[in-house]
């Protein structure tokens, strides 16, 4: 089936006419990739362009079934489509929780890997692709090869991170992590300033998850105030005696949609902060430990579906960046006090520590990554423009994932990987077979 | 865990009846998938097998192939007790309007079918005095129109039939369930311009069917506009109705 759509991302901005087919074998897929400019598509939880192909979008939600569960050790098999919460519907009652998650349950496998996803363990565990054990992915003949860290090496290697332009990825073995409740053990932790953040974050780096949310709007001594929630998977003997029986039974979360496009006078410079001020003490009120289910600890924002709603219809934008250690305190006071100046808070300022990282095209590398959003509106990118450039003059990166208007040449400047990316895709022709509308306009 | 129900879906190819078969698994059903080509159907086999660790098996099942069907009924084994019909094709009304093979095939595949089968399973259910019949029916049932009576004609039988099953079998403990689902987002109305508040998706009737076989409903719309949109329009009087286009 073809249709001719507006097709966006999760920030819904930016829009574009464009024609969506959904397949739903890999003979379907076959019919389809020998059309140049196509890119696949998950659930549509990129934030910007990444998934709206420059002709093309290959919708792979209806190649969603799981193929194998291999117990002994925890290996998944599946289609793309199969979304990370499909997965903890099925294997967290077996015991079984993704050894990676982003803070949406809401994206589909082959996702996933295109954009090598982080999550709150990236300082321990890596990106989402170090537990990947092979992918199988179609080049645009139709031909498909399975990759893996001992075979077809190069093609995993650029696959792992590389935003579905080396070709469709089908399907992916995955490894789970052995968990014996659903619930996990937090530990919020307050930091009056950015300096005892990043002091409390590096002195705690020996949990397992460690995430903080940082007020954007808070100036002066008080910039960079942050909650640091610090997390483990709860142990049978973490849990009260009464749940004890039922390890992996937690509580139903209502679930809420938002049910409209907010006016766009909604979301002011008052709201925004009188939201961040109030979180701030909301959290200082909460600080030290609890037991937390797995959905409220992880996915706190799908509990509300079509939150993106709450930016209007004229949508937002992310900008998550990531700096190296030595730069980190430098380059985040400088984003952090231009943010608070602009007076464009975010609602979600999100900080995360990375761990060291050695693959080709993924995100993260060893420092602080940032992530804030904004209403997409002209005063935004201008912001973010400068954004930009404090990250260019610290010597940190951009997650694509999240990126909807990057300028190319700050891109190749950032992250000399990109440029090397391109020279692949030239020389191979895939530049033509496979991509979006962020990968034309950044010159991927 | 104690032994659940197996649960047989007449129809398993559908959209609906993959829907319906992934929610009772997820309870810990063992599945038989009855459909055409059921070979063809591994992937979904292996897909609900993995997803929530029961048993689940395929089988060959024509519903035109009326002459097949008690032997179908006598091989299944271990024999289901609850029985899903998902079975019925939409057809093209006016190409039904003047072929009679075309309108035939509808009026088979959406009433004699469907009936049929269940009609087979009602009576062994009832020798063993236990049991869930489920029947997808439809709102085209409720009353005829222009646009698509030949399909609507057959679902108003197969409604019928559901009806009057369920009334003889009242007292042989097993319980006949009608689904009325409204629109529903499938392959079959893929290309179809529908209004979002009134098309439920395939896991919405899943879950509604799953419900009413826990709390033994006997009719049920998916969306409970439905049920008021079919009131008002079943009581618009004839003589209007016929010059409507609805």
């Amino acid at each position: 089936m073809t249709r001719t759509t507006d097709i966006m991302g999760w920030g819904r901005y930016p829009r574009k006419p464009g024609q969506m087919v959904r397949p739903r074998t890999e003979t379907e897929i076959r019919a389809h990739v020998a059309q140049n400019g196509i890119i696949a598509r998950g659930n549509g939880r990129a934030y910007g362009d990444s998934a709206i192909g420059s002709a093309s979008t290959l919708d792979m939600r209806a190649m969603n079934r799981m193929i194998s569960f291999d117990d002994t050790h925890g290996q998944l098999v599946a289609e793309a489509g199969v979304l990370l919460g499909d997965v903890i519907d099925a294997f967290l009652p077996r015991g079984w929780f993704p050894f990676v998650t982003p803070g949406t349950k809401f994206v589909s496998l082959g996702g996933a890997i295109a954009a090598d996803v982080h999550g709150k363990n990236h300082h321990c565990d890596g990106s989402f692709g170090a537990f990947v054990n092979w992918i199988d992915v179609m080049d645009a003949a139709g031909h498909v090869t399975r990759a893996s860290r001992f075979e077809n090496t190069d093609l995993f290697a650029w696959t792992i991170g590389g935003m579905g332009l080396t070709g469709v990825i089908l399907r992916a073995a995955i490894r789970l992590r052995p968990v014996e409740t659903a619930w996990i053990q937090q530990n919020s932790l307050v930091a009056p300033n950015l300096t005892a953040a990043i002091q409390t974050i590096e002195n705690t780096q020996a949990a397992t998850y460690s995430v903080a949310w940082i007020d954007c709007l808070a100036k002066g001594k008080n910039l960079g105030r942050s909650i640091i929630m610090l997390g483990e998977h709860a142990t049978l003997s973490d849990l009260p005696a009464e749940r004890r029986d039922h390890p992996f039974s937690t509580p139903q979360r209502k679930k809420k949609t938002f049910p409209f496009d907010a006016p766009t006078a909604c979301l002011n410079k008052a709201t925004v902060k009188l939201f961040n001020a109030l979180y701030w003490r909301k959290g200082k009120q909460s600080t030290g430990t609890s037991l937390v289910d797995w959905d409220s600890y992880f996915y706190p924002l799908d509990a509300i579906l079509k939150w993106n709603r709450l930016y209007g219809r004229a949508g937002f934008v992310q900008f998550q960046c990531v700096l190296p250690l030595d730069q980190s305190e430098a380059g985040l006071t400088a984003i952090l006090t231009e943010t608070a100046a602009a007076g464009q808070g975010s609602f979600l300022a999100v900080l995360k520590r990375f761990g060291v990282q050695d693959s080709k095209l993924s995100f993260p590398t060893e420092g602080y990554t940032l992530a804030l959003d904004f209403p997409a509106n002209a005063k935004t990118l201008a912001l973010l423009d400068r954004l930009d450039a404090i990250t260019l003059d610290h010597g940190g990166r951009f997650y694509l994932a999240k990126d909807a208007r990057l300028a190319a040449a700050t891109l190749h400047k950032s992250d000399p990987r990109m440029s090397d990316l391109r020279q692949m895709r030239l020389k191979s022709g895939l530049d033509r077979q496979f991509s979006s509308a962020q990968s034309e306009r950044l010159l991927l | 865990m104690t032994d659940l129900a197996p649960v047989l879906i007449l129809g398993g190819r559908s959209d609906i009846g993959l829907a319906i078969a992934h929610r009772f698994a997820r309870a810990g059903h063992p599945i038989v998938l009855a459909a055409r080509n059921a070979e063809t159907l591994k992937d979904e086999q292996n897909d609900i097998a993995v997803r929530y660790n029961v048993t689940v098996a395929l089988t060959e099942f024509d519903a035109l192939n009326t002459a097949q069907m008690p032997d179908f009924v006598g091989q299944l084994d271990p024999f289901p007790k609850i029985i899903v019909s998902v079975i019925g094709t939409m057809g093209d009304q006016s190409a039904g309007e003047k072929d009679l093979d075309a309108a035939a095939q509808v009026m088979r595949a959406n009433y004699e079918g469907p009936a049929l089968i269940v009609g087979l399973f009602a009576q062994r259910l009832a020798e063993t005095g236990n049991g869930t019949i489920i029947g997808i029916s439809s709102v085209a049932g409720d009353r005829g129109r222009a646009t698509n009576y030949i399909y609507g004609s057959a679902k108003a039988g197969f409604t019928a039939y559901l009806s009057g099953l369920r009334n003889r079998l009242a007292d042989k403990g097993v319980h006949v369930i009608t689904v009325k689902p409204g629109f529903v987002a499938t392959q079959m109305t893929a290309n179809m311009d529908l209004p979002q508040a009134l098309t439920a998706a395939p896991t919405e009737v899943a879950e509604k069917v799953f419900q009413a076989t826990q709390s033994r409903r006997n009719i049920i719309y998916v969306r409970p506009i439905w049920w008021l949109i079919m009131r008002i329009i079943c009581a618009i009087p004839e003589s209007i109705f016929k010059k409507l286009s609805l």
